[in-house]
């Protein structure tokens, strides 16, 4: 496959109004957020928060090997206990009929051959493929005494040799992780125009190659994972309280896929919850475990994940060996781009784990610039690790790090000032609706975007001109300063579902909003998008609030509870605004309708006579109007009603956009290097981000602050560090660097605003920009500060001791 | 089981606990003070920082039962009658909190060092919360709120 039509589609194009040119004080203010007065007072309600009246607890027992067969499991002693209710094995849940969690995605390999899927038992049965992998759950009525009868389960294993490298797990003779996967190949994939890009390497003027590792990472939200279940007998009903990003969806695959229950006999609640960063998207085989224990046992069961067990058990993220070729002419041209990428997913498959490294990371590998020739092949494999899948960025930071790096690298080898270099190559600006969408050499169609605006506006703001005289300047005192670059493009709001599900997806990507609009005039919306840090309370009402003209305390925002809100697919992919934000104005739109058929009643009048500003239908010309609140109320107390108009003021939508959103910015990161430890501090750092139209500003720059600082993570700290017998050897906090307040500068942020032309509210996304862009924008510069030791490249992270070793080796 | 007592937010409060109980844990479980969180097991997250006889602990640290006697503060003894504390307002005004969950022990170590030092500079706010992790903010907001917080007490 090196073309997709399907992805071609450039949907409805529509311009529309410039946010805020007509509305109230709420669109594109940092109006405060709603829901800060809870979580400031400690009176945030997070999973394992929640209690019930005779709740007993779960601990799961794990294995310590990453890839051992699985003898015996003797629980006699354990289970024997004081305290012990009931101790489950693998064996209890295989007999039930129960099979593990679900792959979403299916990728097949390039001959057409079905993708292996293995499976992956909520116990295991005979065989444990990662550390961590559970081998029985133990319930008792506390944990400290479920703990101890964890640690009283008796588990006789034969240890096997374990394959922990992506590459090496594809060789003849590697340890094999799933007897049905050979050579632990998930599936091959490409994408692009292989002929053109091998023609353009042949014809190079001169030809750019890396070759890294883009390291596995442990998502860390600070709330760990946690499910409280319950069963209630009387109506045969399921209840889940979890960490949740998505729990329309954990329902779904629960009831269909999992556990074969009844649909709307399982509610999933997700209350606050404590950071996801895709870590919470997926349906763990922990919590499903819970929930049907909390049946078999007649009683709620609470399981919270300790960190350890985080990090043995919340899906990882990257974990990418790649080369990566550009080829130039002699001018200074992009003419091709080449990456072979052999992607871990761990030892079994999560949900979304197959879409990340093809659909969200080989169509991004075109970047910013006019490429004609790009091609993109990727091996999928196993390996005896924790499995991986989306975090914070997903596919998109590792297709940006390629790019960019090469980027960056190729400027310096022919000389070039790599913000010249950029800007000789960018796709012209283009808004989407006077200009073409953009289409690139690997499927997809960029909506909007003016890719120099923000280079120079980034470039203004770094005052570059004088950034390098003092880079000189500095050098020539003998300091180690460096300046990088990245200049980045992303996809988010993954859509339309009809071409997502043409590629391999099995779920819709859409999102739904229900608004109530109550009898005195207030609003309560009910939405599909999930909650969890990005502030939604505030700015769905801020959008609610300004299109019906009413005050931001007369909306209250519901979300995370299956049985109140509509099926909606949740919050990731920096997916809220643009495709449940759509929905909402789809929803506001009808209320609208509905009540200027109201209101003309009431104004002896048509709709069309009618304008609606500021709260109030007025027939245009006149002064004659009606409120919104009179509306309201005569909606609901329909004595002077039109004819054949049904009570009431109450809408439900669905929302599947045209296109994906294409948000993109220019990062420029400033460095200064220890000479003496290899210690890279950054001294500056400035984003210049277009997400579109922007409703809360304070709210988007929380989110590239917070962004910048994953990705900063990635570039400087963090990492998950595997010996050759898989043991996850930093599986701790303290043995995990997470970026620190003492590691981070200030942020220097500003925006451009290019519209989405497909979606009404204008807007892209925000919550992953920061992410994607910042990794390599880090460790270009601090390249460009080493470039006078002659290192070309570092593999990441770039911590004190590999910078040093780097310094001395060149000396 | 050992008897403990100890007075949380202005309350006294007497349970019988296990020795290995910790003091998060009972303040969470046994008085349903679950505004402190848990974030990790090694003293490294910094979610449940408390403040003990006017030291601000992580009180995964501590065993309830070495806290007989002891005068506690946790996040829910910061506001008086529904008004936030001023450090708490700060962090609304300057959005120095996303998700919330490292909230609670970020404002009990920003109390701390501003009883200590009123005036901090950035590295000093810096170097103070360094013991409590934020995933969300990448902290920007949260320094800018603490130094907020200094112009008002």
């Amino acid at each position: 496959m090196y073309w997709l039509p399907q992805h071609c589609q450039s949907g409805s194009r529509r311009r529309h109004k410039t946010l805020g040119d007509t509305m109230s004080d709420l669109i594109g203010k940092s109006v405060k957020r709603v829901e800060d007065n809870r979580l400031l007072k400690g009176e945030g309600k997070y999973t394992d928060d929640f209690n019930m009246p005779n709740q007993a607890i779960g601990v799961y027992v794990r294995s310590p090997h990453a890839h051992a067969n699985l003898v015996s499991v003797d629980i006699s002693a354990a289970e024997a206990m004081g305290g012990v209710i009931k101790i489950f094995t693998g064996k209890d849940i295989k007999d039930a009929g129960i099979v593990g969690s679900i792959c979403g995605w299916q990728v097949d390999f390039k001959n057409g051959d079905t993708m292996k899927e293995p499976g992956h038992p909520i116990l295991a049965v005979d065989k444990v493929r990662h550390v961590g992998d559970a081998v029985a759950l133990v319930i008792a009525e506390d944990k400290g005494t479920a703990v101890d009868a964890a640690a009283a389960v008796e588990v006789n294993y034969e240890v096997l040799d374990a394959i922990v490298d992506p590459k090496a797990a594809t060789q003849d003779g590697a340890p094999q992780v799933h007897d049905d996967v050979p050579n632990n190949t998930i599936f091959d994939w490409e994408l692009g125009n292989k002929d053109e890009t091998d023609a353009a390497f042949e014809n190079a003027h001169h030809v750019t190659e890396l070759s890294y590792h883009n390291q596995k990472l442990v998502p860390n939200a600070i709330e760990p994972r946690a499910a409280l279940a319950y069963f209630d007998s009387n109506d045969d009903k399921y209840t889940l309280y979890t960490t949740s990003q998505n729990p329309h969806l954990a329902r779904l695959i629960i009831a269909a896929f999992v556990l074969s229950i009844p649909e709307h006999k399982l509610r999933v609640i997700a209350p606050d919850v404590g950071g996801g960063f895709g870590s919470k998207i997926f349906t763990y085989n922990d919590e499903c475990g819970v929930l049907w224990a909390s049946k078999q046992i007649g009683r709620p069961v609470k399981w919270t994940a300790d960190r350890t067990e985080a990090f043995f058990t919340d899906c990882h993220g990257r974990d990418h060996v790649t080369d990566a070729k550009m080829a130039l002419d002699a001018d200074g041209n992009i003419t091709g781009l080449r990456t072979k990428t052999y992607a871990s997913l761990g030892a079994y498959l999560s949900n979304f784990s197959t879409c990340v490294p093809t659909y969200l990371h080989g169509t991004l590998m075109q970047g910013l610039y006019t490429s004609p020739a790009v091609h993109v092949d990727v091996t999928a494999v196993v390996t005896n690790t924790v499995p991986v899948d989306a975090l914070r960025g997903a596919g998109r930071p590792e297709a940006t790090f390629s790019i960019e790096r090469l980027v960056d690298t190729a400027a310096r080898e022919i000389g070039m000032d790599p913000a010249e270099f950029r800007l000789k190559n960018f796709i012209p600006p283009f808004d989407g609706v006077k200009q073409e969408g953009y289409q690139t050499q690997v499927a997809l169609q960029y909506d909007s975007g003016n890719y120099e605006g923000a280079l120079k506006k980034a470039l203004k703001n770094a005052d570059y001109e004088n950034l390098k005289k003092e880079r000189a300047a500095a050098r020539s005192d003998g300091k180690l300063m460096g300046i990088g670059f990245s200049t980045y493009i992303e996809a988010c709001g993954i859509a339309p579902s009809a071409v997502v599900g043409s590629l391999g997806a099995r779920v819709g990507l859409y999102d739904a909003a229900s608004i109530r609009v109550h009898p005195t005039g207030k609003v309560t919306l009910y939405v599909g998008a999930h909650s969890h840090g990005q502030g939604h309370e505030t700015t769905f009402a801020q959008i609610v609030a300004d299109s019906l003209g009413i005050g931001m305390d007369d909306v209250n925002v519901l979300h995370g509870d299956t049985e109140n809100v509509p099926f909606g697919m949740g919050t990731y992919g920096s997916r809220s605004l643009a495709v449940c934000g759509s929905a909402i104005m789809k929803s506001v739109d009808k209320v609208k309708e509905k009540g200027a058929r109201i209101a003309a009643h009431k104004l002896e009048c048509t709709p069309e006579d009618l304008e609606f500003v500021s709260g109030s239908w007025t027939v245009k010309g006149t002064d004659k109007s009606v409120g919104f609140g009179d509306v309201c109320l005569t909606a609901y107390v329909p004595h002077d009603y039109p004819e054949n108009e049904e009570p009431g003021l109450d809408f439900s939508s669905f929302y599947d956009p045209a296109n994906f959103v294409y948000p993109f910015g220019a990062h420029i990161c400033v460095v200064e290097i220890d000479k003496d430890t290899g210690e890279v501090k950054i001294i500056r750092y400035i984003a210049v981000d277009d997400a579109g139209n922007i409703i809360n500003p304070m709210i988007v720059e929380g989110q590239v602050h917070g962004g910048v600082a994953h990705g900063i993570g990635q570039a400087l700290y963090e990492g998950a560090v595997y010996d050759d017998s898989g043991q996850l050897l930093n599986a701790s906090m303290l043995d995990y660097c997470i970026p620190r307040a003492d590691n981070m500068p200030f942020f220097e942020t500003d925006h451009t605003v290019t519209p989405c032309p497909h979606n009404p509210l204008g807007v892209k996304g925000i919550g992953e920009a920061g992410t994607i862009a910042s990794t390599p924008a880090v460790v270009n510069a601090v390249i460009d500060a080493l470039s006078d030791y002659g290192v070309k490249d570092l593999q990441m992270p770039l911590v004190p001791q590999r910078v040093w070793a780097a310094m001395q080796q060149a000396k | 089981m050992m008897k403990v007592s100890m007075t949380v937010n202005g309350t006294t409060y007497e349970h019988d606990v296990e020795p290995r109980t910790l003091l998060v844990q009972h303040l969470r479980e046994d008085m349903g003070l679950t505004g402190t969180h848990v974030g990790c097991d090694t003293s490294s997250c910094g979610a449940c920082t408390i403040i003990v006889n006017g030291e601000t602990v992580k009180s995964c640290t501590l065993l309830a039962v070495q806290c007989d006697g002891a005068e506690i503060k946790t996040i829910e003894g910061m506001s008086t009658n529904g008004e936030l504390h001023p450090i708490q307002e700060s962090f609304r005004e300057k959005h120095g909190l996303q998700c919330g969950f490292c909230t609670p022990g970020m404002v009990m170590s920003s109390w701390q060092l501003l009883e200590r030092n009123p005036k901090p500079s950035e590295h000093e706010i810096r170097h103070a919360i360094e013991g409590n992790f934020c995933r969300c903010t990448g902290y920007h907001n949260i320094v800018k709120a603490v130094q907020d917080a200094a112009t008002k007490l």
